[in-house]
């Protein structure tokens, strides 16, 4: 017979809770790009600060008290951590409402979660990163991964495009990139009305002309807009790069990112549980993928 | 498994047995319909029903749930409200204990669900075998049957209920009413293979579902998907009381003047024009044809990649709550054929 102790001493609700946010204080807002900032987040709790580590290409559910909860990808290195940092363009009304706190306000965050890029695989190959606008945000933890584990990489190859100079993402730090001989940083805008962007100008494809690549031995991760993937795909096929080393990091609707709530399937495949990193081939044998 | 038959005579002594192991809970008559209801008397419970309008997802999965209250200060703090009723579920059909345990592939899976695990450890399932009428078709998804997910499992063999015993808990069940159970015989083994035999045969239905996966690609750019679009409403009740279809949506509301609120979950469907709206104002299933596609592809097609079935059990509660008579045992039925010019 059942004893009602059972009962009153099981609570997985209190103690083994995925959708419990963990509260994090936002120490740094950088206003990278108008409605694109950066916010810097520590966990309240210290032990969590120093033991949460997550791979490139991860990402994380950001509650903002009262507004809502969303996912956002996580733009820091786990080489870097102790801290999170999170690359959120305004757009909705949670991201709003985020927009309107300062620093040391508090959020939820749970996570991390996704697969994230496949590092295993990745290391002693040459890495491609190619982005458009706001793709740079996954991007940037691959980036710094690959940079930080220096010898661990073959030729690190960015290639980013934004509209504008001032449009740039990450710009300072990656302009600061371009000079080093460790790897091969392409930056080019659409269009430098100023006159001050001493970078490339011109559409993004066109950086292939500045970079060696050997299709047979690199990983290309690509994210940005519609326009960007319709483009970049097309140019590494024609390189011939097999379709299980272009990967691609997509975006959904999510509510609860561990797999239930439904929102974010693409085709047969929870963008969540087995993305957000997808493979071109994924990409092929999904359909409504991109 | 122990298997044990109760004299039908005896049946209501046992429903006032049970009521110690939780509140007793049933089908009863509604408006001409069936709903799962907590008994106010053992003689409203109606055992021969034919199906209920909700599914008993609603007692592990209930349509609106708070996960979290929020105060400025303590953070999210988890609500436990409801979690620790004890409830006895009894009459619940094979298809719908299978789809439980579908349910349960989901939510006790990687990343188990606590708010669906607590309540699924408290409300014990009595399940009852039933006579399919021309709407069902769970004998083609495989869920006529069901051999776990249930605490005790009542055939009706004539004089008797044949009862598989399916947990220490519908153990206890049993030897709580003294002496009311009775070892079966080869008779009474007899009795309950007729049982099978009729019931087997008394399907008006039958749906394919081998290498139905495959069909699904094959046809996945058919017209018959923009046929549906054109009649489908997009009013989500084939969600709503469909007892495998899980998607939820999660909500925060304010208190008014306080920085406090809650979180809540709530039932959703992929029909809805929202379902896969990102805030960037992208949709990835604007059109309405695109919607009901995925509800079918994600039911037959996209849960046997991932579970290795179909998430449907043939309960036909969909086809009963289409507004416009979408049928999906048709549909399924229109993807298979060669000559049906409309699949092009």
């Amino acid at each position: 017979m059942l004893v009602a102790d059972e009962v009153a001493t099981y609570h997985p609700v209190l103690t083994e809770n995925p959708y419990q946010p963990h509260m994090a204080r936002i120490v740094r807002i950088h206003k990278m790009v108008e409605n694109n900032h950066l916010f810097t987040l520590r966990f309240l709790e210290d032990q969590l600060a120093h033991s949460f580590r997550h791979q490139p290409g991860q990402f994380i559910m950001l509650s903002v008290p009262g507004a809502g909860e969303m996912p956002i990808s996580i733009s820091s290195s786990p080489s870097r951590p102790e801290v999170l940092e999170l690359c959120v363009r305004r757009v909705g009304r949670v991201t709003d409402a985020l927009y309107r706190l300062k620093t040391n306000d508090l959020v939820g965050v749970r996570g991390p979660y996704g697969n994230g890029y496949p590092m295993q695989e990745i290391m002693a190959n040459d890495v491609l990163l190619a982005a458009g606008g706001l793709g740079m945000a996954p991007l940037r933890s691959l980036l710094w991964y690959a940079l930080d584990h220096r010898d661990k990489f073959g030729n690190i190859t960015l290639m980013y495009g934004a509209k504008r100079p001032e449009d740039m993402l990450f710009r300072e730090e990656l302009v600061a990139l371009v000079d080093r001989t460790d790897i091969n940083c392409l930056l080019t805008v659409d269009a430098d009305p100023s006159g001050a962007w001493k970078g490339h100008v011109g559409l993004l494809p066109a950086l292939f002309d500045y970079a060696k690549i050997d299709p047979a031995r690199t990983y290309a991760a690509v994210c940005g807009p519609p326009v960007v993937y319709k483009f970049i795909l097309q140019r590494l096929l024609d390189l011939g790069f097999p379709k299980n080393r272009i990967l691609m990091s997509l975006e959904r609707r999510m509510k609860c990112g561990v797999g239930k709530c439904g929102h974010c399937s693409i085709g047969y495949k929870y963008t969540c549980m087995q993305g957000p990193i997808f493979t071109y081939w994924d990409a092929i044998n999904l359909p409504e993928m991109i | 498994m122990k298997i044990l038959k109760l004299p039908k005579g005896k049946l209501d002594l046992f429903a006032s047995v049970v009521q110690q192991f939780g509140e007793l809970h049933a089908p009863v008559e509604q408006d001409g319909k069936y709903v799962f209801k907590r008994l106010a008397r053992w003689p409203d419970a109606r055992l021969e029903y034919d199906r209920t309008i909700l599914p008993p997802k609603k007692y592990f999965l209930p349509p609106r749930e708070t996960l979290f209250r929020y105060r400025p200060g303590e953070g999210f703090v988890p609500s436990t409200d409801g979690l620790d009723q004890r409830i006895v579920l009894f009459g619940v059909h094979a298809c719908d204990v299978y789809a439980i345990n579908i349910l349960d592939q989901v939510f006790l899976g990687k990343y188990k669900d606590p708010y669906y695990q607590a309540r699924r450890r408290n409300i014990a399932i009595i399940g009852i075998d039933c006579t399919p009428d021309k709407q069902c078709f769970c004998r083609s998804m495989r869920a006529d049957f069901v051999d776990h997910g249930f605490d005790l499992f009542f055939y009706d063999t004539g004089d008797y209920y044949q009862a598989l015993v399916g947990t220490a808990l519908g153990d206890d069940m049993v030897l709580a009413t003294g002496n009311l159970f009775e070892p079966v015989g080869p008779a009474d083994i007899d009795a309950y293979k007729e049982r099978s035999w009729n019931k087997r045969r008394a399907f008006h239905l039958d749906v394919e579902i081998r290498d139905l996966s495959e069909i699904f690609e094959m046809e996945y750019e058919s017209g018959i998907w923009d046929q549906l679009g054109r009649k489908c409403l997009s009013c989500g009740s084939c969600s709503m009381v469909c007892p495998t279809c899980y998607c939820y949506d999660v909500s925060d509301d304010v208190e008014l003047g306080s920085r406090a609120g809650k979180r809540t979950r709530s039932w959703d469907s992929c029909l809805y024009f929202n379902h896969a709206l990102v805030a960037s104002g992208e949709n990835f299933r604007r059109d309405r044809a695109s919607r009901i596609k995925f509800r079918f592809y994600h039911k037959q097609r996209g849960f046997v990649a991932e579970y290795g079935r179909p998430s449907c059990v043939g309960c036909g509660r969909c086809v009963s709550a289409c507004p416009v008579n979408i049928d999906t045992a048709q549909v399924i039925d229109r993807l298979r054929r060669v000559e049906d010019v409309g699949s092009r």
